[in-house]
């Protein structure tokens, strides 16, 4: 474990040192949501089994990101990169899953034709 | 440390000539990083966007094919990623520290664990290989299932091995395609092993010497399948999905371990330290996004409800 003295120090050419505690903490957190995400699938939500590991995904995402990847202590614009990436994605996956909603009924006819 | 001697000058060996400090350089790498890391993820996104679409509009195939992936190595394969990152950022922070044998050790460790992960891969791909589960027009769950399948191995019943499979034919057969023959007989490879054991341990008691019994246990089979596989068909998209996505995602561990190989052979020759991390610092980036990538493919491909 690191000294306190180590933890503070924000050199300007060291740059922020992590201290070694709270990446051990983020590791295990990821090992507990890794065996909630295993045991979500055996309780029954229907359909918001999905969302919900999307949801636990997204929280060890977001851990990874903030902590193993620095960016808490990064410039915010490294973050901003990120996010607007992921702006991107949503708008993408968004719109095609909306035109792909549209056709739906067309798919399921022509499924009834050719069986 | 070759660092401080270094810093004491007015210009580093490190520090490139256009960079008025080390900690500019590292921020304008690190910048352009984040940038590479956005790429990444929009690339990826194509894949997601394909198994959303393919799981919304035929969300049977998921749920059918899914059994076919074994969740435990999966899941293994998962906390293997997840150990690696924590050596990886600690790795980062021994170099920061200028703890060069920590820094070699914990790179040494998330190598490992790379090549862990694609060995458990492998074993994941040759299976499948194996049981003919491929993408597109190479799916063809029937190609080896004489290399497992357990009914046709004894001798007395190789002569009803063609009742047994004639007497699925009147059960379904009435509108049943060929190709829909094709997408029930998977439940009856060993890829899923209950399935497959019922069937083994069931057949040989109660096929009598006619053959007469072998109908009334394959029918009840067939029930079973057909409950949930009846309108089961195009699994090969789900292999297809899962075949892109973890094989783009493979080629990426594979390049973070030839990246971070690179870190390790820099960081044993003691070219990093607290002034100069920044390959270090960066390959660690790369290697948080693959396993990143991961935590969203497991749930995906795996964990279906």
């Amino acid at each position: 474990m690191s000294s306190p003295a180590v933890e503070h120090h924000h050199s300007e050419d060291q740059g922020h040192v992590v201290s070694l505690g709270l990446l051990a903490g983020v590791w295990l957190a990821l090992l507990v949501l890794t065996v909630v995400t295993v045991g979500a699938i055996y309780v029954n939500l229907g359909k918001l089994n999905l969302w919900l590991a999307m949801i636990i995904a997204t929280i060890k995402a977001l851990l990874v990101a903030v902590y193993f990847m620095h960016l808490r202590w990064d410039r915010p614009f490294n973050a901003y990169i990120l996010v607007g990436s992921l702006i991107f994605v949503l708008l993408f996956i968004g719109f095609v899953m909306m035109d792909t909603a549209a056709y739906l009924p067309e798919i399921d006819f022509k499924d009834t034709l050719h069986p | 440390m070759n660092q401080h001697e270094a810093h004491g000058s007015e210009h580093p060996s490190f520090l490139a000539h256009h960079f008025a400090t080390p900690r500019q350089q590292f921020e304008a790498g690190k910048l352009g990083m984040w940038l590479f890391l956005s790429t990444e993820i929009l690339l990826f996104s194509g894949l997601f966007c394909a198994y959303a679409v393919y799981r919304a509009n035929h969300p049977e195939i998921f749920v059918y094919a899914h059994h076919f992936l074994d969740s435990t190595l999966g899941a293994i394969n998962t906390v293997v990623l997840i150990c690696s990152s924590f050596t990886m950022a600690w790795a980062v922070r021994s170099a920061q520290l200028g703890q060069k044998k920590r820094l070699c050790v914990l790179l040494a460790f998330t190598i490992l664990c790379g090549f862990g992960f694609m060995g458990i891969k492998f074993i994941e791909y040759r299976h499948k290989w194996h049981a003919g589960l491929l993408p597109g027009k190479h799916y063809n769950p029937q190609a080896h299932e004489g290399d497992h399948a357990p009914v046709s191995g004894h001798a007395d019943e190789a002569e009803h091995q063609p009742t047994t499979t004639a007497a699925r034919h009147p059960v379904e057969s009435a509108a049943v395609e060929p190709e829909h023959q094709a997408a029930t007989t998977p439940a009856s490879t060993p890829a899923s092993s209950t399935a497959s054991e019922e069937h083994t341990l069931q057949v040989p008691p109660t096929i009598g010497p006619a053959g007469l019994a072998a109908p009334v246990t394959t029918t009840a089979d067939v029930h079973a399948e057909e409950s949930t596989d009846e309108k089961v068909k195009n699994v090969q998209i789900f292999f297809s999905i899962y075949f892109a996505m973890t094989g783009l995602h493979g080629l990426h561990v594979l390049a973070g371990m030839s990246v971070i190989g690179w870190v390790l052979w820099r960081s044993m020759r003691g070219e990093f330290g607290p002034l100069y991390y920044t390959p270090v610092d960066l390959a660690g980036l790369y290697w948080h996004l693959v396993d990143l990538i991961w935590i969203y493919l497991f749930p995906l491909l795996y964990l279906i409800h």
